[in-house]
């Protein structure tokens, strides 16, 4: 730096000091801009959920909010992977039925050989990675469109699951723990240690962050936006561990149900998992340069080939972990097992968040958010007793409006110059 | 005073083509060194074996007088001999910091270290007397022309460089903005560093250059002081090889092909 900072000038000379109001301006100005984040997926959440309550009351009961979680979960994290592959501006359209050949693998192992439950799990995650590094090669290697070789891949993938149990039986699932992950809860203690290992962490990462960057002497935001944050966060997750928490069996006393679903945290801590590696590693900051300038990142001496590759390898092995809570959710893995409109909803899902199907925008939250929409969708039109005629129309629809929110808004913000 | 980076003798030969010919080039540390010539004279394919992109097939480097080899472009980074390209290779969805350490990110163990990156990024900027940009944390998308040339710029000084090259920092830009880049070049070498500047622009190249290097179909015909040309000697040099006593003798320029008023020669 010796040459550089020959004539220095306070950096903090640059910025005024943000306050509460500036921040909230900036927020408001970057909507308007048309970076809307994860603005239409909240507001969709929250005008589903008053519609659907106001048309069938029981979609607001107990049994019911902890269904939308266990209904949403394969989606989300199939929805999680895929938001990999869309930050490069790739396509992963096998990512369904991927998921569908790593629950068959799971099924043949552990229901029809009999091998124990996690010999299982990990040679169906080892056939998702497979898959993704067979996809990867395919793509960066050999050079064809990833749309291509991903519906290539769609058609092979559905031959294989048919294969695999056998031209269309139903393989059934008794393992105690696959089937817990998605028909179990957890007890009404865990959740709320749950709820404040999180909130605490989470704190204590926000003002970690804002001491530090305070002590070097750089631009802070006001000290009551973490807060509200954090606030924020521990309100959303006790409120819903309070919900999970009722009972919500019809007769308690033979049966009791209560309590968070095990697959939540499972979710949970994929999310904080893959966040982590996308915000703070700087192998997330590579997938997102190159998803923005493939020739900048190249010049800028990353991997391009190896960060396509593993883009591959995230979303089929996210698939595999998809497929593992779909084969637990039915109890069984048959022919359509991810298949049907299983990729289409993780699709959805990625993009309804806020991923960008261009690429260089995108963040692993998305997935959960979209995910949580297209559960209430299904959840709701399910409840409303709607034909699946009716249900496919409107699912599709929603696609295309947040595909369309997507394209308008990225015009938006070529226009207003942010992105 | 000792060149930073002297270039004996360099051929580059692509097939039959003689694409450089018996180059001679040296470039003073805290001094702008403009490269002109006309397209096709070798400018870039020059620029592209200082940096390491080609290699050259005869000829030698000094750097500091010590000679090196370059092999790659990682070599050219190691002595401090940065390039800024005329496609700045930014990535639009980044934020300035983010840009600024593209593949050379700081980390504490595994994680990004963005508090040091921020504050040298902010140091670098404001060695340079940049305070035309709003936030370090506002998205490269977002910034005009000539703060991008300024980020991409800065990109380049950040890794205590000692060359920078910089290929027409200022063919896309307006008016006002490449006084802004000019001024930054001018800055550059002001605080010790040796700048390359290629630029087809004469009024930019007299503006802030302290010495001009021309080439001609391949060959090295003169570097001389700016201050001992006109805009006019310079015209010629480019497209005639030869001015007056500057240049190649006057019997082998082929001199006589080339009119020498073409538009732009007239002072």
């Amino acid at each position: 730096m010796s040459t550089t900072t020959a004539q220095h000038i306070e950096p903090a000379a640059v910025t005024p000091k943000p306050t509460v109001a500036s921040t909230v301006q900036d927020y408001a100005g970057r909507i308007r801009g048309g970076d809307l984040g994860a603005l239409p997926a909240v507001l969709g959440l929250i005008v589903l959920c008053t519609f659907f309550g106001i048309m069938r009351p029981a979609f607001f009961t107990e049994r019911n909010f902890a269904n939308l979680f266990t209904q949403g979960a394969g989606v989300a994290v199939i929805a999680m992977g895929l938001v990999f592959v869309l930050l490069l501006g790739e396509i992963d359209l096998s990512a369904g039925f991927a998921a569908g050949v790593c629950a068959a693998v799971l099924a043949q192992i552990v229901a029809v050989h009999g091998y124990p439950w996690y010999v299982a799990v990990l040679a169906a995650l080892a056939t998702g990675v497979v898959i993704g590094l067979i996809l990867g090669f395919l793509v960066a290697k050999v050079g064809i469109p990833s749309f291509v070789v991903t519906l290539a891949a769609f058609l092979a993938f559905q031959g294989t699951v048919l294969l695999l149990i056998k031209g269309g039986t139903n393989i059934s699932i008794g393992d105690d723990v696959i089937v817990a992950i998605e028909n179990n809860n957890m007890p009404p203690w865990l959740g709320w240690a749950l709820v404040v290992l999180a909130g605490g962490g989470y704190a204590a990462v926000q003002l970690l962050s804002h001491s530090r960057r305070q002590a070097r002497g750089l631009v802070v935001e006001p000290i009551a936006i973490p807060l509200a944050r954090i606030v924020g966060l521990v309100l959303i997750l006790g409120g819903s561990v309070y919900f999970l928490n009722l009972e919500r069996s019809i007769n308690p006393l033979i049966n009791s149900l209560k309590g968070v679903p095990i697959v939540v945290p499972i979710i949970g801590i994929l999310l904080i998992v893959w966040t982590f590696v996308l915000r703070r590693t700087a192998y997330g900051r590579h997938i997102y340069a190159v998803g923005g300038n493939r020739e900048a990142a190249r010049r800028a001496g990353i991997n391009v080939d190896r960060i396509r590759i593993s883009v591959f390898v995230i979303c089929s092995f996210m698939a595999a972990i998809g497929g593992i809570i779909l084969a637990s959710k039915g109890r069984s893995v048959d022919p359509n097992t991810g298949g049907s409109n299983v990729l289409l909803y993780a699709v959805g899902a990625a993009v309804i968040g806020g991923t960008s199907l261009f690429g260089g925008k995108g963040r692993v939250i998305d997935a959960v958010l979209g995910g949580a929409v297209i559960a209430v969708i299904d959840n709701g039109m399910g409840l409303m007793e709607l034909s699946s005629g009716q249900k496919f129309v409107f699912t599709g629809s929603v696609l295309l409006l947040a595909a369309g929110v997507d394209a308008l808004s990225r015009r938006r913000a070529a226009a207003s110059g942010i992105r | 005073m000792t060149p930073l980076l002297e270039a004996r003798g360099i051929v580059k030969r692509f097939g039959p083509v003689q694409v450089l010919q018996d180059v001679d080039f040296s470039v003073p540390p805290g001094e702008v060194t403009a490269l002109v010539g006309d397209n096709g004279a070798g400018k870039s394919t020059l620029i592209k074996c200082i940096s390491g992109i080609y290699t050259s097939d005869e000829g030698e480097f000094l750097f500091e007088g010590n000679p090196v080899t370059i092999h790659g472009p990682r070599d050219a980074a190691a002595l401090g001999i940065e390039v800024v390209y005329q496609d700045l290779a930014l990535c639009d969805n980044l934020d300035i910091v983010q840009n600024m350490f593209l593949g050379r990110e700081k980390r504490s163990g595994l994680v990004l270290d963005e508090p040091t990156m921020e504050q040298m990024a902010a140091e670098t900027l404001a060695g340079l007397s940049v305070r035309t940009v709003k936030s370090l944390r506002q998205l490269v998308a977002s910034l005009s022309g000539g703060q991008r040339q300024t980020v991409a710029i800065a990109k380049a000084v950040l890794w205590n460089s000692k060359l920078v090259i910089l290929d027409e920092p200022t063919a896309a830009l307006g008016v006002a903005q490449t006084a802004q880049v000019l001024e930054l070049v001018r800055r550059l070498a002001d605080n010790g560093l040796a700048v390359v500047l290629i630029s087809h622009n004469m009024n930019d190249v007299f503006a802030v250059s302290d010495n001009i290097a021309a080439l001609f179909l391949g060959r090295m015909v003169a570097q001389v002081r700016t201050t001992d040309v006109t805009h006019a000697q310079v015209v010629e040099l480019i497209t005639a090889g030869r001015s007056g006593n500057l240049g190649l003798p006057p019997a082998e320029n082929g001199a006589e092909l080339v009119d020498p008023t073409i538009p732009g020669a007239q002072q």
